[in-house]
């Protein structure tokens, strides 16, 4: 069976930053990624990140990739990527099945692991939500950022959220009208920045509003929305008829770890960390021992956070196998302060309520 | 209101730009930055000590409008692109605004282009005066505008009369 000392599933923000660390420590690591490049969703990310300049701010998300692939350039001889595979099994033993191409399974050993999956998309249930045409925001930017392939002409966004905001931003750059910005919600969810660069374009935000259905013959042609009330139930009369031939989803992420559950970690449904999350240690160790998270899939964050996580798991990964980095007690002190400084503002404020539910002390303590 | 729709209020607008004859003396930098959000890039790349954060990178930015020289760096590391420069120097009847501008094709110099208030809705036709797009801005051109005085705190936006219906 093939071996290793550190598995890290995920090649996003947090996984690159993990194997960055965990090299630097002096550890022997693979990193696995399921699509054919590294970086995860970074690589959609055309606007300038938020944050401040040790996580990147003010660079383009898509940019951070190289920058971190760079990083990692001086550890080639320790650290092997692997693209193009799955993690489709964590078992009790700690090996980790691997399916390469959707074609060939193999086995591997590591000595420790640091999950750093990401999140899925939520979706939202209302009559003709299987119309072709009907997408989920990442799909949109896939196709868009990545593939250069244009979704559609007309597209009718639900979610005011960071994502929702961006996406449609991103959507009129590349010449495609957006109708409207909905959201169920009272007020805008993502930055108000975001929200005021769309809305200067003229494009309507509508908040209190959610989609009643969506009509067409096989394919998107009109979306109705109408008023919801406060507790998100839609106001009769108040509906309204947008022409779309592309609505995007983009009603938030939940934390992507059914590996986690499957290697028997203890897992807890904290809302204002969007899901299921392993309950797990302050050095990011979830309740298995030698099994690290890091990034969204441990809390649903933006990718400045993810990036710090991802180095403060390499670290603690790296030290239980006894391979202290140099530098660690500096190290450690900087990236939780980092965390800190990103986490303190009245945006902070569900993730650090949800922190105090799933953070543990330390094994160690 | 802003939280709702994305548009600041008049007083909100009002109280983040210096005063009328800061902006006759010259070139200042206008911070539409209503939110406490973990962001400092303006704070961080202004040279001239004009913009304060602070340790707490969430709090808004401070500017000091006596130290701003009107460089434009803070335009283009703002990833809200929420800050212009507006300039009443150089003439009594028209602004120097300058705004950060991401969409292609850009406009060019001497181009007449609609000016948009922050709903997006038209002001007035206004001038292009400069477009600036060099490699150190990373893919954030800055378009200068002649910018008429009365529609000084509505300005926000241009579109060009080609551009596909928004």
């Amino acid at each position: 069976m093939k071996e290793t000392e550190i598995a890290i599933v995920g090649g996003g923000p947090a996984g690159l930053c993990a194997a960055y660390t965990a090299a630097a420590s002096g550890a022997q690591v693979t990193l696995i990624e399921r699509n054919p490049l590294m970086g995860g969703q970074l690589n959609k990310q055309t606007h300038m990140f938020f944050g401040s300049e040790k996580q990147y701010a003010s660079t383009r998300g898509m940019d951070i990739t190289n920058i971190l692939l760079k990083q990692l350039e001086p550890y080639e001889g320790q650290v092997q990527m692997i693209n193009n595979t799955t993690v489709v099994g964590l078992y009790e033993d700690k090996v980790l099945s691997l399916l390469e191409n959707e074609e060939r399974y193999y086995k591997l050993k590591p000595k420790t692991t640091i999950v750093a999956t990401g999140a899925f998309e939520k979706f939202l249930a209302f009559p003709n939500n299987d119309l072709p045409g009907i997408y989920g925001a990442g799909a949109v930017q896939t196709l868009m950022n990545v593939y250069g392939v244009k979704p559609g002409n007309k597209v009718l966004m639900v979610g005011a959220g960071n994502i929702g905001l961006i996406v449609s931003y991103q959507l009129i750059q590349s010449g495609v009208e957006v109708v409207a910005i909905v959201d169920a919600a009272s007020k805008i969810g993502g930055y108000l920045v975001h929200a005021s660069k769309i809305r200067r374009l003229g494009i309507p935000i509508l908040t209190n509003h959610s989609v009643k259905e969506a009509q067409g013959e096989g394919v998107l042609e009109k979306v109705v929305i109408s008023e919801v009330d406060q507790s998100f139930k839609p106001i009769a009369g108040t509906e309204k008829e947008f022409e779309a031939d592309v609505m995007c989803i983009s009603v938030g992420l939940s934390p992507l770890n059914e590996l986690l559950s499957m290697a028997g970690c203890m897992m807890k449904y904290v809302p204002s960390l969007s899901g299921f999350v392993p309950i797990r240690s302050s050095e990011y160790e979830t309740s298995v021992k030698n099994l690290f998270v890091a990034g969204d899939s441990c809390g649903i964050e933006e990718a400045s956070s993810a990036m710090v996580e991802g180095h403060l798991a390499g670290l603690y990964a790296s030290a239980s196998i006894g391979k202290k980095h140099e530098q660690f007690v500096v190290l450690e002190k900087e990236y939780k302060k980092q965390l800190h400084d990103l986490r303190s503002g009245p945006e902070g404020e569900g993730i650090r309520r949800g922190l105090t539910a799933v953070e543990r002390r330390s094994h160690n303590d | 209101m802003i939280e709702k729709d994305g548009i600041p209020t008049k007083e909100q607008i009002i109280s983040v730009f210096p005063s009328l004859e800061r902006i006759n003396k010259g070139p200042v930098a206008v911070i539409e930055c209503y939110q406490e959000i973990p962001c400092n890039p303006c704070a961080t790349s202004c040279r001239f000590e004009a913009i304060h954060i602070g340790e707490n990178i969430n709090k808004r930015p401070d500017v000091t409008s006596e130290n701003c020289t009107g460089c434009l760096v803070c335009l283009t590391k703002c990833p809200g692109l929420a800050i212009s420069i507006v300039d009443g120097s150089k003439s009594k009847d028209y602004i120097h605004y300058t705004i950060p501008y991401e969409m292609v094709p850009l406009p060019e110099v001497g181009e007449k282009v609609a000016g948009l208030d922050r709903e997006g809705a038209f002001l007035a036709r206004v001038k292009v005066i400069k477009v600036r797009n060099p490699k150190s801005y990373d893919r954030t051109p800055l378009i200068t505008l002649e910018v008429p005085r009365d529609i000084l705190y509505d300005f926000k936006c241009i579109r060009r009369s080609q551009d596909v219906k928004r």
